[in-house]
């Protein structure tokens, strides 16, 4: 089967309470397609960690996941302030988090690290004040 | 685990098919059918749920009848701490211990007892270097069975300490082979006094290698009224209570936590938070702890559906009963409570089971879900259930998967069934 399996989320940025709701759906989902509980873990923490970014610093936005019979596509998409420099955002602690946000136990600065780690592939693609699209693939073996 | 023996009946003849356990079911295992519920004994996780919610009083949990422990030469019972929270007025533990002795029992062993065992050797298991942190609780069978179906990636979290319920039977054992030199080993039955219904289930089917101790489960509210005739108010009662404030405590949900003595825990009750912080904690944002308490049923075991009393009044009970005794009464010495002994831990978990894959081949799989997810947008997404699946969602797979029909729902189940069944195939 060369098309995917495509699953649609809408990030709600309004909700922060709900935040993370995608991520377990996709868990669900994966589950019924029988991947390894180790995939499913990896794609799920990556999906958590980039909704929580995109409620967080862009108002929401889009998550689409596309499974294809060897890998896993993630593809989060937002119209927020855009990121200025990749390479700080990449460091372990940075974030640009308001005080509040951090009050409530987010904005470590280890949102972006961790969609690296737990991904085989991630690609930024970022315009300031225009918006952010994160692509992170995942190696089903 | 398909052969894995449930303790949820149902009366037919009370079942109305009503929808009311279907919307409750936390894993969707079950579907009416032929106008009466049917659960699918693979998914099914023994929360009680179903009887919790039932209107009709179909839903039964099962368990033994004293007269079941006629058997044994020499019988044992293991009360739970929650069967002290269900009488008004008790101030004295030892009216229920003596009261289970005049209806038949040669000796009565306290799970709280065993429980601050418990305590204690987990205090000193946290302190074990290179244990996966946080640490899970096993008390609850519905939670070990939760995460072994559906949280595989937590089965390392779970710590291999047997329940207080097992480390009763086992001390109870060896206590009355130690006071009755003529005893045999068959000679001994065990029976614990139950809040719920998945404890029945665990003592049945054991799990991965281990098989449990305990002979007979029998429920608090099949034995409540027997003993509440046999309890006197009299001074002339044996003092037979072992427990302390911590023992009692694990009836309710926060007391095991509590009793890790490090503020660094969580507990949490009621099925539908467990699986929200089960799933948190899978995406690890939830970091710092050293302890998860979970137990399915609201407000921890006095919650349990073989109770009689409402949790929280039976809470406010136990609350008053524990005051005035000290804190644990386990009698382990520092050197002791280093150590601890393999007789308390399991070896395995049981193995990881996905319930809910559609299909054994991953391209299969695939291929089912995308006809799912086709079929689920041409219904009409309002849940109700009338078809005899809980969602429009699971609808739509139990047609995938061949067990059930699109005609089935009341809403477009007339509409061109023909187009629709083809455009699934084509």
């Amino acid at each position: 089967m060369s098309e995917p399996l495509v699953f649609h989320y809408d990030i709600d940025g309004e909700d922060f309470i709900s935040a993370g709701q995608a991520s377990i759906q996709i868990k669900k989902n994966l589950r019924r397609i029988g991947l390894s509980p180790e995939v499913i873990r990896r794609v799920s923490i990556a999906m958590y960690e980039g909704e929580i970014n995109m409620v967080i610093h862009a108002k929401g936005g889009t998550a689409d996941v596309m499974l294809y019979e060897d890998r896993i596509e993630i593809i989060l998409a937002d119209k927020g302030p855009g990121i200025s420099n990749i390479e700080e955002a990449m460091q372990e602690g940075f974030s640009t988090a308001s005080d509040t946000i951090r009050s409530l136990g987010f904005g470590a600065g280890m949102g972006l690290p961790n969609m690296k780690r737990y991904s085989d592939k991630m690609t930024i693609d970022t315009t300031v004040g225009v918006g952010t699209t994160v692509t992170m693939v995942i190696n089903i073996t | 685990m398909n052969d894995y023996q449930h303790s949820v009946l149902l009366d037919v003849n009370k079942c109305t098919g009503c929808t009311t356990c279907l919307k409750h079911c936390p894993t969707e295992a079950i579907r009416i059918n032929n106008g009466h519920a049917v659960i699918n004994d693979s998914r099914c996780i023994d929360c009680g749920e179903c009887i919790r919610n039932c209107p009709h009083s179909a839903k039964k949990a099962v368990s033994s009848r004293l007269e079941s422990m006629d058997r044994f030469k020499y019988k044992i019972a293991l009360p739970a701490p929650t069967l002290y929270g269900q009488f008004e007025n008790l101030d004295d533990v030892d009216y229920v211990l003596d009261g289970l002795k005049k209806i038949g029992f040669d000796d009565v062993f306290e799970v709280s007892k065993a429980a601050e065992l418990v305590s204690a050797y987990t205090r000193t298991y946290l302190k074990t270097e290179g244990i996966k942190k946080p640490v899970i609780s096993s008390a609850c069978p519905v939670i070990v069975r939760l995460i072994g179906l559906r949280f595989p990636s937590l089965s390392g979290n779970i710590i291999h300490m047997l329940p207080p319920m097992e480390v009763a039977a086992y001390l109870a054992r060896q206590r009355a082979l130690d006071n009755n030199p003529g005893l045999k080993e068959e000679d001994i039955g065990v029976c614990f006094i139950s809040p719920c219904p998945a404890k029945v289930s665990y003592v049945k089917n054991g799990f991965a290698d281990y098989k449990s101790q305990v002979d007979e489960v029998i429920s608090i509210s099949d034995i409540y009224f027997r003993l509440i005739n046999e309890m006197s108010h009299g001074s002339d009662i044996e003092s037979l209570s072992e427990s302390g404030i911590i023992g009692i405590g694990w009836a309710s949900s926060g007391g095991e936590a509590s009793a890790i003595f490090n503020e660094r825990y969580l507990a949490a009750d009621g099925i539908e938070n467990v699986n929200r912080v089960l799933d948190q904690l899978e995406n690890g944002n939830i970091s710092q702890l050293e302890f998860i308490e979970l137990n399915a049923c609201p407000g921890g075991c006095v919650g349990g559906v073989m109770t009689v009393q409402n949790p929280f009044i039976a809470k406010a009970r136990l609350q008053a009963l524990r005051h005035g005794l000290p804190v644990s009464r386990n009698n382990l010495t520092k050197e002791q409570s280093q150590y601890i002994p393999d007789s308390y831990l399991f070896n395995e978990l049981p193995e990881y089971e996905p319930i809910s894959r559609l299909s054994g081949s991953i391209a299969e799989s695939m291929r089912m879900m995308a006809d799912i997810q086709k079929l689920k947008s041409s219904l009409p997404g309002i849940d109700c259930g009338a078809c005899g699946a809980p969602n429009c969602r699971a609808f739509a797979e139990d047609i995938i998967r061949g067990n059930a029909h699109f005609v089935s729902c009341p809403i477009k189940g007339n509409e061109s069934v023909t187009v629709k069944e083809n455009d699934i195939d084509g």
